[in-house]
């Protein structure tokens, strides 16, 4: 027997409500009920980062959060940080600028965590960044040029130098 | 979708430890980074889950009226790692649980889920038992507190009465196991990220006030055995001991007579073993360090 749960939250700005199955994950609600297929299914235990969120604005693995726990949250995936005519955000362009990207599987989750780090307006060493971005998996690009462009969105968010 | 029979969610601890007398087959879920994982590999498929998620109650970290440090079940990893009170009195477990997973696992992963799993490989486990921490747990019949190292029972099992209807409310670190104490904890594993420790070891000490003389030393390890455990006799090699190389050596050495690891798929007893040695010297070594010791 099925069981549902009315939850309100807020979605990449918009205040919504949802009967939601309480088996669902949060993935499958983003995906499902409102599209938003800039998050992944890809391990779907937590490991790989591609299904990424930010949530109250810290990130988390939305295949392992269940629906019902996004009651009362404000929930952002990557399509938030376009503009109103689709222009890419700092951080979007730099992954573009710095071939961070190849089959761009990983890229939303990774961009998602780009944009916690950022968020803190604190300036972080390289290895921090590594550190800070090691909750994700990348099979094509070596992860070298995906450092480089959240270094490069940091720096200049800084008003820092860039080469 | 997950394979789950039922959700209920908890809305209070008083609620919970009522939901928990009510479905005694249910499986307590914090922040499901074992859990829901578990159910999706079909080991907990089919089960009926309390969620205790939404209890903000049982987050944060405060001195209580008694000056233990209380942390609250439900914290996360990130947060215990950012907290001034852990920073200024027992930065180690900050660090230490700052080596949980990745940065998306320590935002979910809380320490009552880490402790609770019974697992001997928990990151937050040794620097526990180093520190004599103390389990709280609330039941039917209120609540009730045993050491840590009580709290393990076996592999995969700790004390918590699910006929009491109990639930993990909190772990606190006393004023005696804290005060001028400074630890270190070294994590051996294969990868400096989303893996499982191989071995892990976590010393504290507290010197004399000249400095030169180790008043406490404590050690407990994570993987030397089926449950996280102190190294007794090592810390008898150090306790009143001077702080010298001499000393680090012997408690060391000392650590083969507690430890007793098995062979595994990721590394052999005689390896863990080895480490074992070599990580107990590391970890005396910094926490003297800390502490404002020299090791001539």
């Amino acid at each position: 027997m099925s069981q549902y749960k009315l939850i309100r939250c807020t979605i990449n700005g918009k205040e919504v409500e949802r009967m939601i199955d309480v088996r669902a994950s949060l993935t499958d609600l983003l995906r499902n009920d409102f599209h938003l297929t800039s998050v992944k299914k890809g391990c779907e235990v937590g490991e790989c980062g591609a299904c990424n969120v930010l949530i109250d604005g810290e990130c988390y693995n939305s295949c392992i959060y269940l629906a019902a726990w996004a009651d009362g949250k404000n929930i952002r995936t990557l399509e938030s940080l376009t503009g109103p005519n689709g222009e890419l955000s700092d951080i979007q362009q730099a992954f573009l600028e710095e071939a961070a990207i190849q089959c761009g599987f990983c890229t939303p989750g990774f961009i998602m965590t780009a944009v916690e780090i950022l968020e803190t307006g604190k300036l972080y060493t390289r290895d921090e960044l590594r550190k800070l971005l090691s909750g994700h998996l990348c099979r094509c690009t070596g992860y070298e040029n995906i450092l480089n462009a959240v270094e490069k969105t940091m720096k200049r968010r800084l008003g820092m130098p860039t080469e | 979708m997950y394979d789950l029979k039922a959700l209920y969610e908890a809305t209070s601890v008083q609620n919970a430890v009522e939901l928990r007398l009510e479905h005694p087959e249910a499986q307590i879920i914090a922040g499901g980074s074992d859990v829901l994982v578990q159910m999706r590999e079909g080991k907990r498929a089919g089960k009926e889950l309390i969620s205790i998620y939404g209890l903000d109650e049982l987050r944060g970290v405060t001195i209580d009226a008694d000056e233990n440090i209380r942390i609250g079940s439900l914290t996360s990893f990130s947060h215990i790692t950012r907290d001034p009170i852990i920073q200024k009195y027992i930065n180690v477990l900050g660090e230490a649980v700052d080596m949980v997973g990745g940065p998306q696992i320590r935002n979910i992963g809380t320490i009552g889920g880490n402790t609770c799993n019974g697992v001997t490989s928990a990151d937050s486990a040794s620097t526990l038992h180093a520190w004599e921490a103390i389990v709280e747990l609330t039941g039917k019949n209120g609540v009730r507190r045993l050491p840590i190292k009580d709290f393990y029972i076996k592999a995969g099992q700790v004390d918590i009465r699910v006929e009491d209807g109990e639930i993990q409310t909190a772990i606190l670190i006393p004023k005696a196991s804290y005060e001028n104490t400074f630890g270190h904890y070294i994590k051996y594993a294969m990868r400096n990220a989303m893996d499982i420790a191989t071995l892990g070891c976590s010393v504290n000490v507290r010197l004399s006030p000249d400095k030169k003389t180790i008043e406490r030393a404590r050690i407990a390890y994570g993987v030397a055995g089926p449950v996280p455990m102190r190294a007794e006799s090592a810390e008898a090699a150090a306790n009143g001991a001077p702080s010298t190389r001499e000393v680090i050596e012997r408690f060391g050495l000392a650590v083969l007579n507690d430890i007793h690891p098995r062979d595994s798929w990721r590394a052999s007893k005689a390896f863990r073993q080895h480490i074992a040695v070599e990580m107990a010297k590391r970890c005396l070594l910094e926490s003297i360090r800390l502490a404002g010791g020299e090791i001539e």
